[in-house]
């Protein structure tokens, strides 16, 4: 028993000292998200995009002397994970954090951060709470929240589908929720109609009733907020029961899930980040990401580079790993992304990246002239 | 109100209510025979979809003609899905049988898990396309709005099993000697029937059954992930209950009643309250009719 007690404190004070000397060679960038599970799909490019802009910095000698080290965490896009993955961040010193990747889970686990004064920049949570006005300062996203997405899509159904009666279907989610109820707000004020409001439950075995429901309230558009795997579940038995009329939905649409119903997929709008494949940033994160993984980037890629890219600036400028410097830096001096040249708003949304309206066409997804720039 | 729209409802209702008949065959099945609530059958009819969709791929692949993909298709599924259930009996059920009633349903539970994570891990975590397999019927059209070439598959389908389920199962030796295990497995065995074949063959034919609901609902929604079979298997085992869990003809009452109240719920209430009607209609039932609609009166051996 002695002897033991004399090992514990032996190794309690190897591990006090070792502490302090470890915490100065690097920087330590969290990067929770879903990296399994169901919605590891979201994840995984975030957590390749951290991966190879790390890999490049520490190649050319890091930022201010440091090398960059990633502590990956998996929430699964699940709360109660979440809220371990925080902890478990905060626990293991992390610098500044790049993550999380779904909003339920972002917004479960910010309170874990801004306790703590840890910068948190999401590629993808998209719910407009979590930047509204003076509430989390230590929060940025590099991303369109849900409100942006609504604003260009109920623009562009006042003005370029010209439509009077709106059907809204949402799967009561945060994400696909805020969605509909964005584009709702801003079109009923302007006079237009809604002929339905309707949630389903995403996993139910067919829809058929809500189709035929859509059916006979005879909408000239169905707005859709929720994921790509409801959205093409929903849009293929939309078809088949003769619901032809335009489908609007957020990004989470943009996917080849919605490339495979084939002729189905006609008429499905989504709002999604402008194209910015011609910035030389782009080609470059693109080619990396060929290069090392064999295959196209998946969804949140650029945005997850984009971040990685501000929070390295942020603490190239301040000099420093101090909070309070690096937001100073990302409120005020813009970095060039592969998605734009952007700076932060006070409320730490990005400022500078377009959005436009995607359509399919011929089995692919192309960008209509329809856009606007986000402030 | 509106007759036509509330036909296309019934229609709608009935095609989800035929499916989770066909699952909850498989749970009453089982339940008459052993008194087991087997979880993890939402995940062999989940295991079902899979199969069919691996040999449907392969089918198109070496180019088989497209009208007999389906069909060849479902009878693997059914067969090799007949063999995923044999297995689950003999390794999760048969060494429990004379534990305590709760052992068998958490190895229940631990297959469950254990399926789905081994789809998740062979397979993948996202939602595959299923393709389109069920041919363009041409007679349907002046049925159009009410019913596809899939709900009329589905209720085609559906409707020919159970008939000859319940057929069988009146019938055929084997079918009597199931009911006879069912009312006493003792009894059962002292007349000579041999009741291990019989579980196993009861969850050969609750497999195949949910196999067959998984190709048909695949084909369907046209997509499928590892995780189709909980809510699916949820659904069923509601209706099972409803219809009074052991009796066949409940199952397939309480897998019709279900899916209309859903249809009829989502038709004129509103999507939103889908689930919590039909959930508060088995707390209804079940405080007016403990047993479910058609279960019988049992006395409860505590």
């Amino acid at each position: 028993m002695k002897r033991f007690a004399i090992c514990a404190a032996a190794l309690v004070a190897a591990v006090a000292l070792a502490c302090p000397a470890q915490a100065k060679d690097t920087i330590k960038i969290g990067v929770p998200g879903a990296h399994t599970g169901g919605l590891a799909s979201y994840g995984m490019p975030t957590l390749n995009a951290a991966k190879i802009v790390s890999e490049k910095v520490n190649a050319s000698g890091g930022v201010l002397g440091m090398k960059i080290q990633l502590l990956a965490e998996d929430d699964q896009c699940k709360n109660d994970l979440a809220s371990n993955a925080a902890t478990k961040l905060i626990s293991e010193d992390a610098d500044v954090v790049m993550g999380h990747i779904c909003s339920g889970p972002t917004k479960v686990a910010l309170p874990y951060y801004n306790k703590e004064h840890i910068i948190l920049m999401s590629p993808t949570a998209t719910t407009p709470s979590l930047t509204a006005a003076g509430v989390n300062p230590m929060f940025f996203r590099t991303v369109a929240k849900d409100d942006a997405q609504a604003a260009l899509t109920s623009k562009f159904i006042l003005e370029s589908l010209k439509s009077k009666k709106i059907a809204y279907v949402h799967d009561n989610d945060e994400y696909g929720k805020g969605f509909a109820d964005g584009n709702k707000d801003i079109l009923e004020k302007a006079g237009v109609e809604t002929v339905l409001y309707e949630a389903v439950t995403p996993d139910a075995v067919d829809f058929s009733a809500i189709s035929r429901k859509l059916r006979h309230a005879k909408p000239d558009v169905i707005v859709f907020g929720g994921y790509k795997d409801l959205a093409g579940k929903l849009i293929k038995q939309f078809r088949r029961e003769k619901v032809n009329c335009p489908v609007v939905g957020p990004d989470g649409v943009k996917d080849q899930a919605i490339l495979e119903l084939g002729a189905a997929a006609e008429n499905v709008y989504c709002s999604y980040p402008k194209d910015t494949s011609t910035l030389p940033l782009f080609k470059e994160a693109r080619e990396a990401h060929v290069k090392q993984f064999g295959s196209e980037p998946g969804f949140g890629y650029y945005n997850a580079y984009a971040a990685m890219l501000a929070l390295i600036h942020g603490i190239e400028k301040a000099g420093s790993t101090d909070t309070a410097k690096i937001i100073e830096v990302l409120h005020n001096d813009p970095v060039d992304t592969p998605i734009g040249s952007l700076t932060f708003n006070a409320n730490g949304d990005a400022a500078g990246m377009g959005l436009s309206i995607y359509t399919v066409k011929d089995g692919k997804f192309v960008e209509t002239e329809f856009n606007i720039t986000l402030k | 109100m509106d007759l036509q729209y509330f036909i296309e409802l019934l229609f709608g209702g009935l095609t989800r209510g035929s499916i989770y008949a066909l699952i909850a065959l498989g749970y009453t099945l089982v339940y008459g025979i052993i008194g087991l609530i087997n979880f993890a059958h939402g995940e062999i009819y989940m295991v079902g979809a899979f199969t069919a969709l691996l040999v449907a791929g392969w089918l198109g692949y070496i180019g088989f003609p497209a009208g007999g993909i389906l069909l060849v298709a479902a009878l693997a599924a059914v067969a090799w899905t007949a063999a995923y259930g044999f297995t689950l009996e003999k390794v999760a059920y048969k060494p429990l049988r004379s534990a305590p009633r709760l052992s068998p349903l958490i190895s229940a539970i631990g297959m469950s898990i254990f399926l789905q994570n081994y789809v998740l891990l062979a397979q993948t975590s996202d939602f595959v396309p299923f393709p389109d397999l069920v041919p363009e019927m041409p007679f349907l059209a002046s049925l159009g709005d009410v019913m596809g070439p899939t709900d009329f598959l589905i209720l085609v389908v559906s409707c020919t099993t159970m008939l000859v389920l319940v057929f069988w199962i009146r019938y055929t030796r084997t079918g009597k000697a199931m009911r006879a295990t069912a009312q006493n497995r003792k009894m059962a065995m002292l007349l000579g029937i041999n009741a291990d074949s019989l579980i196993s063959v009861t969850f050969i034919v609750g497999s195949a059954l949910a196999a067959l609901g998984g190709v048909l609902i695949a084909s369907h929604m046209g997509q499928i992930n590892f995780n189709i079979g909980f809510l699916a298997g949820m659904k069923a085992f509601t209706a099972a209950v409803l219809g009074g869990i052991g009796s066949v003809p409940g199952a397939v009452v309480g897998g019709l009643v279900l899916g209309i109240a859903e249809s009829m719920t989502t038709g004129y209430l509103s999507g939103n309250y889908e689930d919590v009607l039909s959930f508060c209609l088995l707390i209804l039932i079940l405080i007016f009719r403990p047993d479910g609609i058609l279960g019988k009166k049992q006395v409860q051996k505590v």
